[in-house]
């Protein structure tokens, strides 16, 4: 269709697209620019190059505010969450595909209803479970949490892998003498590799922005996690707005240094798979 | 949705012993079990309670929930909260929904720079929508902030408005700012959707003289239902769920006035801000009451785009 358009269309369409590339960009263009100018700068010229860039507000921020504290938590709460939510939804999900005894049936079901239950709505009992276990302002209560809200999505995808596994391969193990457990950590975990490494991403980034519980359960600024320390650097910082530009980077880049990292890794595990 | 039996299909072996199922199974039903389905199912509980603080004080029947409805400020509060919802959601269905749409197809045959036009489009939905909400509360800033800087630079004086402190403008700028947030998401499916759509049906149609819009409109409009169907249900379940955005562009009480108040404030208001002694039964009301409604709408909307689906084939 395109082919055949008349020339004006065409442009327009060029236009249409481009403009809009420098619509979606251009917004997080300026936030990492006016990370790299002082306030003063800032506020005469908001839209411009910075005169001699700086990263003055970067170390402001990452000492005074605490963004090297709120970045180790979100780090310690998120990667333990994926690590134990997806360890015990790996263990889990074995027997679930592989074996039919009383009540498979039923647990299954149960694991896979909290596919579509919202877990925001047991948000006032968790906090008081919490408080009960004095897990208010404590990251190991957090990381808990997290690492059980994944693991309904993990035990689907991962029966799923074992699933497609030959039955040969532990028939053969079985006769050969090895162990529920030896057949399961020599031979099934690392034949579902690649779906480890995907559930991992796809649990990582929803916690990783995770607002509402850290808000609700979290007290003290030594605890923050990265999105409960910027809401309350943005009503502390007020005037600093380079020091709020430089936050916002801070907050954003891990992610997107974690998925040019993971995207390269993810398709290594995964052609690595198929070779098999 | 997922069949109740779809995990455990093949049989295979005789289980092992119970000891060693134990194993395997006890360390996630246990983690799943105490911080998902006994707060979930306790959140029900609590909603058909009376509360003083945080004791029970006996059974209140739907009392909790006739208390949203009629008790101030909730009565007001929750119908304003769920028409911003509802306009959120509608305005997000014509704007990120139809521009994605219309990126889609106009990327469909692009030559040159289509992948970076797609990566350029997609960015904006990898960062944090609290992130997001705070970085344009900055842009959108009255006095130093770029837009405004950039429209008066143009000429458009009239147009730089105080956007997020102006109780008709803020609401439509959340939507504006979210639409641009997750437009690639729409985008990439529908692109998924077009690139599944076999060629012969629009020569077919050229050959039957059809117009370009008429072979829109005729082949290819019907052949995305599925696709639309599916960006519809999550748009919805996305924006009815909305918080972080909203919270960092308008504050906990959806300010200015209450022009952008959402359940989701509305709900962490009731929970941990102004709830008073009736706090926990009032907001598990509130929380088992929106479950219902966006589960209930997203089953009946699922079920109607199927039937469509059903009928073209």
């Amino acid at each position: 269709m395109t082919a055949r358009r008349r020339a004006p269309g065409r442009v327009a369409v060029h236009l249409l697209l481009w403009g809009y590339g420098v619509v979606a960009l251009l917004p997080l263009v300026v936030m990492v620019l006016n990370s790299l100018r002082p306030t003063s700068e800032i506020f005469t010229t908001p839209l411009g190059l910075p005169a001699s860039p700086t990263l003055n507000s970067y170390a402001r921020v990452w000492t005074e505010a605490s963004f090297s504290s709120y970045l180790t938590n979100s780090l310690v709460v998120t990667c333990g969450a994926v690590l134990l939510g997806t360890a015990v939804s790996a263990l889990a999900a074995y027997p679930l595909a592989r074996y039919d005894f009383a009540g498979s049936r039923v647990l299954g079901a149960y694991f896979l209803a909290g596919l579509m239950l919202p877990i925001r709505l047991g948000l006032v009992p968790i906090f008081y479970l919490m408080d009960s276990m004095g897990l208010i302002d404590s990251l190991l209560g957090l990381t808990l949490l997290y690492a059980a809200s994944g693991v309904p999505f993990c035990v689907f995808v991962l029966s799923a892998f074992y699933r497609s596994l030959p039955g040969e391969l532990d028939e053969a193990a079985r006769i050969d003498g090895a162990g529920e457990f030896r057949i399961f950590g020599q031979i099934m975990l690392p034949l579902v590799r690649p779906a480890l490494a995907s559930v991992m991403l796809f649990q990582f980034v929803p916690l990783w922005h995770e607002f509402l519980y850290p808000l609700v359960l979290l007290r003290s600024d030594e605890k923050f996690t990265i999105p409960r320390g910027l809401s309350q650097f943005f009503g502390e910082y007020t005037t600093d707005w380079s020091a709020l530009f430089a936050g916002l980077v801070l907050a954003t880049a891990p992610l997107f240094v974690l998925f040019v990292l993971a995207t390269k890794q993810i398709i290594a595990e995964l052609t690595a798979g198929m070779s098999k | 949705m997922v069949q109740a039996g779809e995990l455990n299909t093949p049989r295979r072996s005789a289980a092992p012993r119970w000891r060693v199922l134990a194993v395997f199974l006890l360390p996630a039903l246990l983690l799943y079990s105490v911080f998902i389905v006994y707060p979930l199912v306790t959140a029900l509980e609590y909603s058909f309670f009376e509360w003083r603080g945080i004791r029970q004080a006996g059974f209140a029947g739907l009392g909790n929930y006739r208390d949203l409805f009629g008790v101030y400020p909730y009565d007001q509060q929750l119908w304003r909260a769920f028409g911003h919802n509802a306009l959120f959601f509608a305005g997000t269905m014509l704007i990120q929904n139809t521009v994605g749409l219309l990126f889609a197809l106009l990327l469909f045959r692009y030559g040159r720079g289509k992948r970076f036009l797609q990566a350029a489009f997609t960015t904006p939905y990898l960062v944090d929508p609290l992130v997001i909400g705070y970085l344009w509360s900055l842009l959108l800033n009255p006095t130093f902030g770029p837009v405004n800087s950039l429209l008066e630079a143009a000429g458009l004086d009239s147009w730089a408005l105080p956007w997020l402190g102006d109780t008709r403008t803020a609401l439509p700028v959340v939507i504006v700012v979210n639409a641009w947030q997750w437009v690639g998401f729409p985008m990439l499916l529908f692109s998924a959707a077009l690139a599944g759509i076999p060629a012969e049906y629009h020569e077919a149609a050229r050959v039957d003289g059809a117009s370009a819009w008429q072979s829109f409109r005729r082949v290819t409009l019907p052949l995305l239902t599925p696709a639309i169907g599916v960006v519809s249900v999550l748009t919805f379940i996305g924006n009815f769920n909305a918080f972080g955005l909203v919270y960092a562009m308008a504050g906990s009480t959806g300010s200015p006035a209450g022009s952008t108040d959402v359940l989701g404030l509305l709900f962490y208001r009731v929970a941990f801000v102004e709830g008073g002694t009736e706090a926990i039964g009032r907001s598990s009301a509130l929380a088992v009451l929106m479950f219902v409604f966006i589960f209930g709408v997203s089953l009946l909307a699922g079920s109607y785009f199927r039937r469509r689906e059903r009928r073209l084939l």
